[in-house]
C-alpha cells in the first residue's frame, strides 16, 4: 500500500482476488494447458497486472482525469497544435457498430458504407487542398510527411534521378520535417528566415541545386506568417527539378482562402486531428492523409480506393506505388470523425473557421504586443509568436510565465518553439474560442507581465495552485524510472 | 449562417477588427498573393444539420456488416475480443481525449501516470525492461524495430520470416527502402520459420531477424532455437507478439529477444476497420536510449511529491530534428489508455483466463473441424488461430457463412499462392460453443 500523499498507481491498489470484469464460463470441453503446451511456451512467472474492482478502477481513472487538462477543461492555446473544440457528435458517430466493429479484412461487398465514407472524405480533402488525389493511409502528420517524401523520392528515381539527396527545411519548421527527411533517406538542409520571419529567397537560391529533392514548407509557417513569396519559391524549386511539399499542420488558417494545390505544392499532408477536429487523445491517435498532384499519383501507397459504377473497391494493382505505409487503410476511426465534422460545417462553414481563427489570433496579438516583444509586426494568420525578452532581463523566463498561466487554469502556449525566436511563446487560439475567453487570457498574461516587473518571485515560483509543483526533469533523465516495481 | 462551433458574434467581430486596426477580415488575408487567392466556394459536400447528419451517417454505417451482430471467425492480426464497458467510459472522459501530449506535466499528471502504468503493463507482459508510450500500430512498430536494429548494429540487412503478417512485411519493405536497407524474406515450413533457410541467410551484414509469436498462421515459433541462430551472428532478435497471448505464453523477453513489438488491439480497442489501433515497443535496458517515441519517467517535484514527466527527450524529433531516433510525434496515447483500462479490468487472473479460453476454444474448433472430415494443415502448437483446407474457394465459403450470420476466416491465397483455398480461422473467447458448432456444421458440411 502507498503510505504517503502521492496519487496511487493502479498497481498499489491491487489485491489478489479482485476483478472488474467477468468473462463467461468456458462453454467448450476444458483442456489441460500445462500438459498441452510444450514446456518452453508454458509461462511460469505470471505478469503482474493489477487486481481491482470495477468501482476502484473507475475511481482511479477518474482521479487521474482530474489531474489532466483538456480543451473541455479550459483554454488551450498551444501553438501549431490547433487545440480546437472536439465535437461530441463525432464521438457518437465513430462508435456506431457499423464503423467501430468492422474488420479490415472483411470482403469489400460487406463494407461498402465504410468505403463510401472514405471516398467522400478523400474528395472533400481534394477540394480543400486543390490536389488531384488523396490517400488516407498515413496515421499522423509525421507519418504523412515521410509518406510524401517517399513518393517524391520514387518520382525522382522513376526519372532516373538518383542523386537528389537533399530536402530543404526552413529553420522555423516543425522538428518532424527534418526527422521525416532523414527517415525517408534524405539529408535535411536548412534554409534561413529573413527579418520578416519568412523564408529568405536569397538563402533559398543558395541552398537549392541539382541535388534538391524537395522543399518542405508550412504555410502559414510556424510563426503564423504567410509565406508571401510562395510563387517565387515554387518557381525556384521547380526550375531546379525539385518538388514542393506542404506541411498541412497550419491548414486551419487558410481554408477557403487559398489552396496549396494552387500555390504550386506537389504534395500535401493534413492533420485531421488538428484542422478537422479529431481529438488529440493525450498524444494521439491522429490521422495524416496525403494529397498529391497528378504526376505523383502513380506512387501513392497501395491499395488505392476507387469507385466503379456505384461500388467501391481497393486497387492493389499499382506497380509504381511506394507500397504500404501502414497496415489496412489508415486510422479509419479518426477519419469518420473528420468526415462528420466536414459535413457539419459544409463549404461555407469551413471558410468561416479559418476567418475566425485568423481574426482571433490577430486580436490577441494586438492586445499583447505592447507588453511583450513582437518580433514580426505584420498581420498574422491563425497563430503568432511573441518573445519574453523584456521579461527575461527582469529575471523572469518564458518558462516561468508559462507556469504562472497554470495558476489561472490555462494550458500555456507552445514555448521555445520555433527555435529561431528567443524566449518565444507561440499562441494559437483557434476559432472555437469566444472573445470573452481571449480577453480573459490576455488580461492574465498582461497581469503576469506586470508581475514580472513588480513581483517577479510570484512568477518565478509558479505554479502555486496545481496538484504538483515543478518536477525534477534532470534526475528523471539521469536515473530513469520508466516502470513501476513493487517495493 | 451561424455555426455552433463558432462563437464570434457580429458585435465581437466589429470590436476585434477595431482593436486590430483594420476594416475587414479580408484585410488580414491581404498577404496571400492575388494570383493564388481562392475564389468561390470550396467543392466540399454541403452542410447537414444534426438530425439529417445522424440519419445519413447511420445509413452509411448500416451498409457495413458488423462483428457485433455477426459471429466473426476473422482474425489475421485484428481480433474480436470482449471489451469491458468501463473502457469506453474512461476514454470518453474529455480530460483525457481532448488533451494533447503532456508537455506541461503540472496539469498533465493524469495522462502521464496512465502512460507510466501502460509502460509497466507492457513490460510485465513481454518480459522486457523498457516499453514506450505507444506507436501507430504493430506493423509500423516492427518496421521501426528494423531501423533501430540497423542503427545499433551498423548493418544493412533485415531478415523477416514469411510467417510474419503480410501487411507488416509490406510496411517493413517501405520503411527499409527509405533507409537503403535490404530485406530478405525466409520461407516458412509447416507453418513456422524454416530454421535451415534462416541459417543460410544469416551473415555478418544481418542487422536483425524478425519473427512473429504467435505467427500469422497462429503457430508458436520456436523462439529458443531462433534466438540461438540470431545471436550467433550478433544480430538483433526482434519478436512481434500479440500481447494477449503473452498472458499465458512464455514472453519473448524470457527467451532472449532484444526488441518486442506488437499491437494492443486485443486489449480494449475495437477493430474499427483497421485503425486506430495501438502499437507497443519494448526493449532491453541496453537499448533504452534508442527507443523511438515518447517515454514517461517517474520523478519528484520541488516538495518531494511523486510525479511523472516525459523523459529522455534527447532521442526525439522536437529536440534532435534530423538526428532523432524516429520522426514519430503523435502516437496512439488514447488507445494505450484504453488498453491499460482493459488490462486492469480483466486483471491478472482475467488476462490469463482470457488467453487460456482463446487456446481452448481454438482447440475445440479445430478438433471439431477435423472430426467433421476437414483437413487442417500445420501440426504445431497454436494460440487462437489455425489453418484449414477447403475444397472450394474461401470467398464462396464466406458468402455462404454470411447468410448464417457468420463472418468467415481469412483467405490465405491472397498472400500465399501455395495456400489458395486455405482459410485462417480465428476463435476468440467471444465465440460461443453454439457459434463454433454452427461454423463447423456449415464448413464441414460443404466438404
Amino acid at each position: 500500500m502507498n503510505t504517503n500523499q502521492d496519487q496511487s498507481l493502479i498497481f498499489e491498489l491491487s489485491e489478489p482476488g479482485r476483478i472488474s470484469y467477468s468473462l463467461p464460463e468456458l462453454d467448450v470441453p476444458d483442456l489441460d494447458l500445462n500438459e498441452w503446451l510444450p514446456e518452453e511456451f508454458n509461462r511460469q512467472k505470471e505478469p503482474e497486472l493489477p487486481e481491482v474492482s470495477e468501482l476502484q478502477l473507475m475511481r482511479h481513472y477518474t482521479a487521474l482525469s482530474k489531474r489532466n487538462h483538456g480543451v473541455d477543461s479550459g483554454f488551450y492555446p498551444l501553438g501549431s497544435c490547433t487545440m480546437k473544440y472536439n465535437p461530441k457528435i463525432n464521438e457518437d458517430v465513430a462508435r456506431y457498430p457499423g464503423f467501430s466493429s468492422i474488420h479490415p479484412l472483411q470482403e469489400e461487398e460487406t463494407v461498402q458504407g465504410a468505403l463510401e465514407m472514405m471516398y467522400n472524405l478523400q474528395e472533400n480533402l481534394v477540394a480543400v487542398t486543390g490536389m488531384d488525389e488523396v490517400t488516407l493511409q498515413p496515421a499522423a502528420g509525421a507519418h504523412g510527411e515521410w509518406t510524401g517524401l517517399m513518393m517524391i523520392r520514387a518520382f525522382h528515381e522513376a526519372n532516373g534521378d538518383f542523386n537528389r539527396t537533399k530536402v530543404i527545411v526552413p529553420d522555423s519548421a516543425h522538428g518532424t520535417n527534418p526527422a521525416s527527411a532523414t527517415v525517408a533517406g534524405f539529408e535535411a538542409v536548412t534554409v534561413k528566415s529573413n527579418e520578416k520571419g519568412i523564408v529568405d529567397l536569397e538563402d533559398l537560391k543558395r541552398v537549392v541545386d541539382k541535388d534538391t529533392a524537395a522543399l518542405m514548407l508550412t504555410n502559414p509557417n510556424t510563426l503564423g506568417l504567410f509565406e508571401e513569396d510562395i510563387i517565387e519559391m515554387a518557381e525556384i524549386i521547380h526550375s531546379a527539378g525539385g518538388k514542393l511539399y506542404y506541411d498541412g499542420a497550419n491548414m486551419n488558417a487558410i481554408m477557403g482562402a487559398a489552396r496549396p494545390g494552387d500555390m504550386g505544392f506537389d504534395v500535401v499532408h493534413l492533420n485531421l486531428h488538428k484542422t478537422f477536429t479529431g481529438p488529440h487523445g493525450g498524444g494521439g491517435p491522429g490521422s495524416g492523409p496525403v494529397g498529391v498532384k497528378a504526376d505523383l499519383v502513380p506512387y501513392l501507397p497501395k491499395p488505392v480506393l476507387v469507385k466503379e459504377d456505384a461500388a467501391y473497391r481497393f486497387d492493389y494493382d499499382r506497380p509504381d506505388s511506394i507500397g504500404r505505409v501502414k497496415p489496412y487503410y489508415g486510422n479509419f476511426g479518426i477519419n469518420v470523425r473528420a468526415y462528420t465534422y466536414i459535413r457539419t460545417m459544409g463549404p461555407d462553414g469551413l471558410k468561416q473557421v479559418s476567418e475566425n481563427a485568423v481574426l482571433n489570433a490577430n486580436y490577441m496579438m494586438r492586445r499583447l504586443q505592447d507588453a511583450f516583444v513582437l518580433p514580426y509586426t505584420q498581420h498574422c494568420k491563425h497563430e503568432f509568436v511573441i518573445s519574453g525578452k523584456k521579461q527575461k532581463k527582469l529575471g523572469v523566463r518564458t518558462l516561468d510565465m508559462a507556469k504562472r498561466l497554470l495558476d489561472f487554469g490555462y494550458h500555456p502556449p507552445t514555448i521555445y518553439f520555433p527555435i529561431n525566436v528567443e524566449e518565444c511563446m507561440m499562441i494559437e487560439p483557434t476559432e472555437t474560442e469566444s472573445k470573452e475567453t481571449l480577453d480573459e487570457f490576455c488580461d492574465r498574461l498582461l497581469q503576469i507581465a506586470k508581475e514580472a516587473e513588480e513581483n517577479p518571485e510570484v512568477v518565478q515560483e509558479a505554479p502555486h495552485t496545481t496538484v504538483i509543483k515543478r518536477l525534477d526533469e534532470t534526475t528523471a533523465a539521469r536515473k530513469p524510472i520508466l516502470r513501476y516495481q513493487k517495493a | 449562417m451561424k455555426h455552433r462551433y463558432l462563437p464570434t458574434t457580429e458585435r465581437d467581430k466589429k470590436e476585434m477588427l477595431e482593436t486590430i486596426g483594420v476594416n475587414s477580415i479580408e484585410e488580414l488575408f491581404a498577404d496571400i498573393p492575388e494570383s493564388v487567392r481562392f475564389k468561390g466556394d470550396l467543392k466540399v459536400e454541403k452542410q447537414l444539420f444534426e438530425p439529417e447528419l445522424i440519419r445519413y451517417m447511420s445509413k452509411l454505417a448500416r451498409k457495413n456488416v458488423n462483428t457485433i451482430e455477426n459471429a466473426s471467425f476473422l482474425g489475421a492480426g485484428v481480433y474480436d475480443h470482449a471489451i469491458p464497458s468501463v473502457v469506453d467510459h474512461v476514454i470518453r472522459r474529455s480530460e483525457f481525449y481532448t488533451a494533447y501530449t503532456p508537455y506541461q506535466p503540472e496539469i498533465s499528471q493524469g495522462e502521464l501516470q496512465a502512460i507510466f502504468e501502460f509502460q509497466t503493463m507492457i513490460c510485465e507482459l513481454t518480459g522486457m525492461d523498457v516499453a514506450n508510450s505507444s506507436m501507430y500500430d504493430g506493423p509500423t512498430a516492427l518496421a521501426e524495430a528494423g531501423l533501430l536494429s540497423a542503427g545499433q548494429t551498423k548493418k544493412k540487412k533485415i531478415i523477416v520470416s514469411k510467417s510474419v503478417h503480410p501487411e507488416a512485411r509490406a510496411v517493413i519493405d517501405t520503411y527499409a527502402r527509405g533507409q537503403h536497407l535490404s530485406v530478405v524474406e525466409v520461407d516458412a515450413v509447416n507453418g513456422v520459420t524454416d530454421l535451415d533457410k534462416l541459417k543460410e541467410e544469416m551473415d555478418d551484414e544481418t542487422a536483425c531477424v524478425m519473427v512473429q509469436y504467435p505467427n500469422f498462421f497462429g503457430q508458436l515459433e520456436p523462439l529458443p532455437e531462433l534466438e540461438e541462430i540470431v545471436h550467433q551472428h550478433k544480430s538483433m532478435f526482434v519478436v512481434s507478439s500479440n500481447p494477449l497471448a503473452l498472458g499465458r505464453l512464455t514472453p519473448p523477453g524470457d527467451m532472449g529477444a532484444d526488441i518486442v513489438v506488437g499491437d494492443c488491439q486485443p486489449f480494449g480497442i475495437p477493430a474499427q476497420y483497421g485503425g486506430p489501433h495501438c502499437g507497443y515497443f519494448a526493449v532491453t535496458k541496453k537499448l533504452m536510449r534508442k527507443v523511438p517515441g515518447r517515454l514517461v519517467g517517474e520523478t519528484k517535484d520541488e516538495v518531494g511529491q511523486r510525479g511523472y514527466v516525459l523523459t529522455l527527450q534527447a532521442r526525439e524529433q522536437h529536440i534532435r530534428r534530423d538526428k532523432a531516433t524516429s520522426n514519430i510525434c503523435s502516437n496512439q496515447a488514447l488507445n494505450a489508455l484504453a488498453s491499460s483500462v482493459a488490462m486492469s479490468a480483466l486483471g491478472k487472473e482475467g488476462v490469463r483466463t482470457m488467453a487460456e479460453q482463446n487456446i481452448k476454444k481454438a482447440y475445440y474448433a479445430k478438433s471439431q473441424l477435423e472430426n467433421a472430415g476437414l483437413t487442417t494443415v500445420f501440426d504445431g502448437v497454436y494460440f487462437n488461430e489455425f489453418v484449414i483446407k477447403l475444397n472450394g474457394s474461401v470467398k464462396e465459403m464466406n458468402q455462404k457463412l454470411l447468410n448464417k450470420g457468420i463472418i468467415g476466416g481469412y483467405d490465405l491465397g491472397r498472400d500465399y499462392p501455395e495456400l489458395s483455398n486455405h482459410m485462417l480461422v480465428a476463435v476468440t473467447e467471444n465465440r460461443t460453443k453454439e457459434e463454433i458448432d454452427t461454423f463447423v456444421k456449415e464448413v464441414g458440411g460443404a466438404q
